[in-house]
């Protein structure tokens, strides 16, 4: 039996030690080395690549070795980065709207079959997509959109979490009060989401739209699959061709690598906090 | 995902204009009546159609396919296949094999990846000077790109200049004269997968879990360290134990994850476009078996079947996974 004094208080309430700090700057170190060494060899000439003790200090060819992943004959690179700005784009404002729109109506509609519907919905989270791969490269053929980024665009257009999420955020935050006195106005149910459900979940817009960005960004199994043999893919398909070959270059393949992370670098610099916060929240909610 | 009660009926909002023995229906009524019946469904026939096209079709087509002969480069099969697409599933060792590395690989991504994503969790779980810095700083790997980050450990697990053998010569293991060579077997390929795998989620997870702790009540921690339960005995006697329900959502979550690993063993082999997983097949996976089968030998019937029955297995697993984990972390009560 300890006879001091305890202090009784729950972890949250605890400073945090010198330890704390230390084993959290540990794994900070852990978790950014890698991006930073593929910024190192980005930035280096060939040798860096096999020096030992390992090359830590970016070299100055970072310019020289971009510009070389450019001019590449066979990897049309700037043309893949922009085919990823337009997938990742279309399909996040198209989330962002279809989503919010039925997340609106499960949440503050009254409708027959609501209650069924949306545990339609919320079943359909378990389902992993990436299992009727096949089906789905058969239907895209009868459409004859493989080869075309409508068939990188199309399946990602919404998503079930999407409207989990939106649903769960309306009926939270969006008062009930408001949503009748409009209607006392007379406004119709598409004006009353444009002039009060929107303006109200303008944070969970920016937490869905920056988790969908991301992810379709990162997407690279389907783009692989219905854009292979294709002159112009997505970025990611566009990393993986540099990798590929006889003799692999790796300060080219970790410069392309590199530039295709940059944009999702900025999104966490600038939205981190969103994003933070929509990860602990999902997880709260589910 | 247990929290899913129905929206609470509400009342009808506006008055309904035109009274029911009103036949003459003026224009702003019919408008009215359609906008507060038929709306909804118009807000989310969306999300359905979409869905139903591009996601629960195919996914019930394929099972219509993986029965058939379906060759890309070889239509005059017969188009019924029957069960022979399974048959030969069932006899063929690649399939074996890959689901040997699958489940290999999971476990080792998993089990680490959850346990040091609680101990990160705990350690944010302070009172941390700059804290929205420490938590979006856990986030760098689950924002790079995968393609990215395994072209980075790629060459950080090559037998010769790797960085991680130089690391683990630093610790008297292996070093330059005797280099492990991470291609070259089973185990040591599944690690180097595993790392990458784990790298990716650990500050995803420890997200999720510090946010399940941050809601458990103050007062128990009060009455444990009264009662002379030091930090650690609180973590796993009190934190884990009442941060369940996320605990067994992270493993069902990791589960589905895991045993579709697409793009790790893709392209840590240097001969990525094979897509066999190393020269004999050391760490292909499940899913990059049903890449090579359908796309790179054509043959999408059998793809198909293979997908099926992943899709089987990872309902098994799930399902072993949730009893499994609600049974040990709830009989720590």
């Amino acid at each position: 039996m300890t006879t001091r004094r305890v202090v009784a208080r729950a972890p949250q309430d605890t400073p945090a030690g010198l330890w704390t700090y230390l084993l959290l700057a540990v794994s900070m170190l852990f978790a950014a080395f890698p991006l930073y060494w593929m910024f190192v060899i980005a930035t280096s000439n060939d040798e860096a690549l096999a020096k030992l003790p390992p090359a830590v200090i970016p070299g100055d060819r970072f310019l020289t070795n971009v510009e070389e992943v450019f001019s590449l004959q066979d990897v049309y690179f700037a043309a893949s980065l922009v085919n990823s700005v337009i997938v990742s784009a279309v399909v996040t404002a198209s989330v962002l709207f279809f989503c919010s729109l039925a997340g609106f109506a499960f949440a503050k509609l009254r409708f027959k079959g609501s209650g069924a519907l949306m545990l339609f919905v919320v079943l359909t989270l378990t389902v992993p997509n990436q299992l009727g791969i096949v089906a789905l490269y058969i239907v895209m053929g009868k459409l004859g959109w493989n080869g075309t980024l409508l068939a990188v665009i199309a399946p990602g257009l919404v998503t079930a979490f999407g409207v989990f999420y939106m649903r769960q955020f309306i009926v939270n935050t969006v008062p009930d009060e408001l949503v009748e006195s409009a209607r006392v106005d007379g406004a119709t149910t598409m004006r009353v989401y444009a002039t009060i459900v929107v303006p109200s979940i303008r944070p969970a817009l920016a937490v869905l739209g920056l988790l969908t960005f991301v992810a379709t960004w990162n997407d690279f199994q389907w783009p692989l699959i219905t854009l292979s043999g294709t002159d112009y893919p997505t970025s990611m398909v566009a990393v993986s061709d540099l990798a590929s070959g006889n003799y692999v270059i790796y300060r080219r393949v970790l410069a392309g690598a590199f530039i295709a992370t940059v944009p999702l670098l900025v999104m966490l610099f600038i939205g981190g906090r969103q994003i933070v916060r929509g990860i602990m929240e999902g997880a709260v909610k589910s | 995902m247990s929290s899913t009660r129905a929206a609470p009926p509400r009342r009808p909002p506006a008055p309904q204009r035109g009274s029911a023995g009103d036949r003459r229906m003026t224009w702003r009524d019919r408008l009215y009546r359609f906008d507060m019946r038929y709306m909804p469904y118009l807000m989310i026939a969306p999300f359905f159609l979409l869905f139903i096209v591009f996601g629960l079709f195919p996914l019930l087509f394929n099972a219509v396919v993986s029965l058939r002969n379906y060759r890309l480069d070889d239509p005059t099969l017969p188009y019924w296949a029957g069960m022979e697409n399974f048959s030969r599933l069932s006899a063929d060792e690649d399939f074996w094999n890959a689901l040997y590395n699958t489940f290999g690989i999971f476990l080792l991504s998993t089990v680490p990846q959850l346990l040091l994503a609680l101990l990160v969790a705990s350690l944010l779980n302070r009172k941390l000077r700059a804290q929205t810095w420490w938590r979006v700083g856990v986030l760098l790997p689950y924002v790079t790109p995968i393609v990215a980050s395994t072209m980075v450990f790629s060459v950080f697990f090559s037998r010769d200049f790797g960085m991680a053998n130089w690391a683990l010569g630093l610790l008297g293991i292996g070093g330059a004269d005797d280099p492990i060579d991470w291609r070259a077997g089973k185990l040591q390929a599944w690690i180097a997968i595993a790392t990458m795998v784990n790298w990716k989620w650990i500050g995803y997870n420890a997200l999720l879990y510090l946010a399940a702790m941050q809601s458990i009540p103050r007062d128990v921690y009060e009455a444990a360290a009264i009662d002379g339960a030091g930090p650690w005995k609180q973590l796993w006697r009190i934190t884990v134990p009442m941060i369940q329900p996320v605990v067994v959502f992270t493993v069902i979550l990791s589960t589905i994850g895991g045993l579709q690993l697409f793009t790790e063993p893709m392209l840590f082999d240097p001969n990525a476009q094979a897509a066999t997983g190393g020269p004999d097949g050391e760490w292909q996976t499940i899913a990059q078996l049903i890449y090579k089968v359908g796309w790179k030998d054509l043959n999408l019937g059998y793809a198909a079947a293979m997908s099926w029955a992943l899709f089987l297995i990872i309902l098994v697993v799930a399902g072993l996974n949730y009893l499994l984990t609600n049974r040990l972390s709830g009989g720590r009560r």
